[in-house]
């Protein structure tokens, strides 16, 4: 996957960190309803195990070329040190781009449902506009207070704005993935957005930003801004109506973060402390998609 | 009466030189970060290969992406007008005329007279443009102009991701892993485009005939992949990189004729 014309060491710039973790001070007996959702995207893996409909541990994996070993991987390692094992689930879904491909799944929902399920999980009833900013595409979603979708746009097929056109970015300017928010805000003054969207040709627009004079983080403030813009504009599209939320990998860039607030003029509900012991806004789909089984559990035990 | 048609691109910059509406000589340079510098290298080529001056010449018309920084130019005219007039010129029965170029792709509906009647554009996305073959060529690690030769060998084709550089790099480094062979993956790259680019042309209507100019047109892996998809055999002139200047070359010829009147 790597850019063989940008890469000239083995540092792999792009590369984010994959981990998994158990929520502490929870046990679960054999009586909990345990569920699971496993979320296969383009480019990451989540697993998210729940008890009785609460968050339990995850998982987050680079997805490989295989999906089905991807949702494996994934799910084995939010299974790691919880003395849980595949026959203790109630029920699994599936979800993602991959979500056909997950073979423990007893059902596949669509990850724009888990989504706005999961959202509304993390961050409660008030969440009424999910922006997903995925590997390969970009979602906003309106959802009522019971993270139920109302509407939703979405814009695939084209890397700008998604968390791999970031990756192309960091491969570029040879910026850790992880540190490019905190560096694109570390201008004076906030530079013009690159005026090209397409990633292929932003990408030369930046050697020629460079070749001008432009230090790093101005070259990368102006690409973050142009794609925060674009992302604002479908927000725009589906209608914003507060509280807005970003979830998927690009919502731990804080350069995008910012800048959607700025072009939109609204403030996200803050971000959990997922570096200690808040949830993953990258495992919403997977918790979306926990709930959804143990719903669909209960309605099959009724029936 | 000399006139210079200037089609001043992102990637190349083209002049022809017409004499009483015939082409009498062209000249091409890269355009570089100086486009301005690119437009004059190539007008002096031309001009020196058909041993003509400056002052020779009654009138000069700019094009292309870059055109107003074209130097002498004494007007300008639209991309989309300049291939009109030089399809109908190159292919008196041409009504649509297909340039792609290497960061845009353009269709044009146009009349008997090489007037434009309707277009549309594929701007501002590398995938549907010369730019899409280049990255994949460079992703399956093959020289550009190897990439066509090496799609005709192929029998059948991989589907890919077309409607963006960035995935179908991807796309292409897992056909690679999955040991799909470097004809199939070529063929694959031409039929995604094609796939693209004929979508464009259906918005206008397949009005044959079907001219196809642009740097792109030299890519027989593409023409035969865009042949199979328009279900036309598309007519390529023998410059066809050239064409952008030659249209307007033709537009600076028949405004120099109105300025005698």
């Amino acid at each position: 996957m790597k850019e063989p014309s940008t890469i000239k060491d083995d540092v792999e710039f792009w590369r984010w960190r994959e981990y998994h973790r158990v929520v502490q001070g929870k046990k679960w007996t054999n009586k909990d309803i345990i569920t699971a959702g496993v979320d296969v995207g383009s480019v990451s893996s989540k697993a998210a195990i729940m008890i009785n409909g609460e968050a339990y541990s995850w998982g987050i994996i680079r997805t490989g070329s295989n999906s089905p070993e991807s949702a494996k991987k994934a799910l084995d390692w939010a299974l790691e040190g919880t003395g849980l094992k595949l026959s203790d689930f109630k029920y699994i879904v599936g979800t993602g781009y991959g979500r056909v491909n997950v073979p423990m799944a007893n059902k596949a929902v669509t990850e724009i449902a888990c989504h706005a399920k999961g959202a509304n999980y993390i961050w409660g009833p008030s969440v009424r506009t999910v922006l997903d900013v995925g590997g390969q595409d970009i979602k906003a979603i309106r959802s009522d207070e019971t993270g139920r979708v109302v509407s939703f746009l979405m814009n695939d097929k084209c890397a700008a704005g998604t968390g791999r056109g970031m990756e192309v970015f960091a491969d570029l300017l040879k910026i850790p993935i992880e540190e490019i928010g905190e560096i694109s805000l570390k201008v004076d003054e906030e530079p013009p957005p690159v005026s090209c969207t397409c990633v292929a040709f932003a990408k030369t627009e930046a050697m020629g930003l460079f070749r001008k004079g432009w230090s790093k983080e101005m070259v990368l403030a102006a690409y973050t801004r142009a794609m925060a813009v674009r992302m604002a504009s479908l927000i725009d599209r589906v209608g914003l109506e507060k509280e807005l939320v970003i979830t998927g990998g690009q919502s731990k860039n804080i350069g995008v973060v910012s800048r959607i607030e700025v072009v939109l003029g609204v403030k996200c509900l803050p971000m959990p402390n997922w570096r200690e012991n808040g949830l993953d806004p990258m495992i919403a789909g997977a918790l979306g998609a926990a709930l959804f089984a143990k719903a669909l559990y209960e309605k099959a035990q009724k029936t | 009466m000399i006139t210079v048609g200037m089609d001043l691109g992102t990637q190349k910059v083209q002049a022809v030189i017409l004499k009483d509406n015939a082409v009498i000589s062209r000249g091409q340079a890269f355009s570089g970060f100086d486009p301005t510098k690119a437009a004059e290298q190539a007008v002096d080529e031309a001009l020196k290969k058909a041993n003509l001056k400056i002052s020779d010449v009654a009138y000069f018309v700019a094009t292309g992406s870059a055109m107003e920084m074209a130097p002498y130019a004494n007007s300008t005219v639209s991309m989309m007008g300049a291939d009109a007039k030089a399809g109908v010129y190159l292919f008196p029965k041409a009504r649509t005329i297909i340039d792609i170029g290497a960061e845009e792709a353009r269709a044009v509906k146009c009349d008997e007279k090489g007037l434009m009647v309707d277009f549309v554009v594929n701007e501002r996305c590398a995938a549907g443009a010369g730019t899409f073959i280049e990255a994949m060529a460079r992703a399956l690690e093959v020289k550009l102009e190897e990439m066509g030769p090496l799609s005709l060998k192929a029998e059948r084709a991989s589907p890919i991701n077309a409607s963006c550089v960035i995935f179908g790099e991807s796309d292409v480094v897992s056909l690679i892993h999955r040991q799909e062979s470097k004809p199939e993956i070529a063929r694959a790259v031409f039929d995604a485009m094609a796939d693209r680019i004929s979508s464009m042309v259906h918005r206008l209507g397949v009005n044959p005939d079907v001219v196809l100019v642009g740097g792109v047109a030299k890519d027989v892996g593409f023409v035969a992949s865009l042949n199979r998809k328009l279900g036309v055999n598309v007519l390529i002139p023998e410059f066809p990189d050239f064409a952008g200047a030659l249209g307007a070359a033709l537009a600076a010829a028949s405004r120099a004729r109105e300025g005698q009147k």
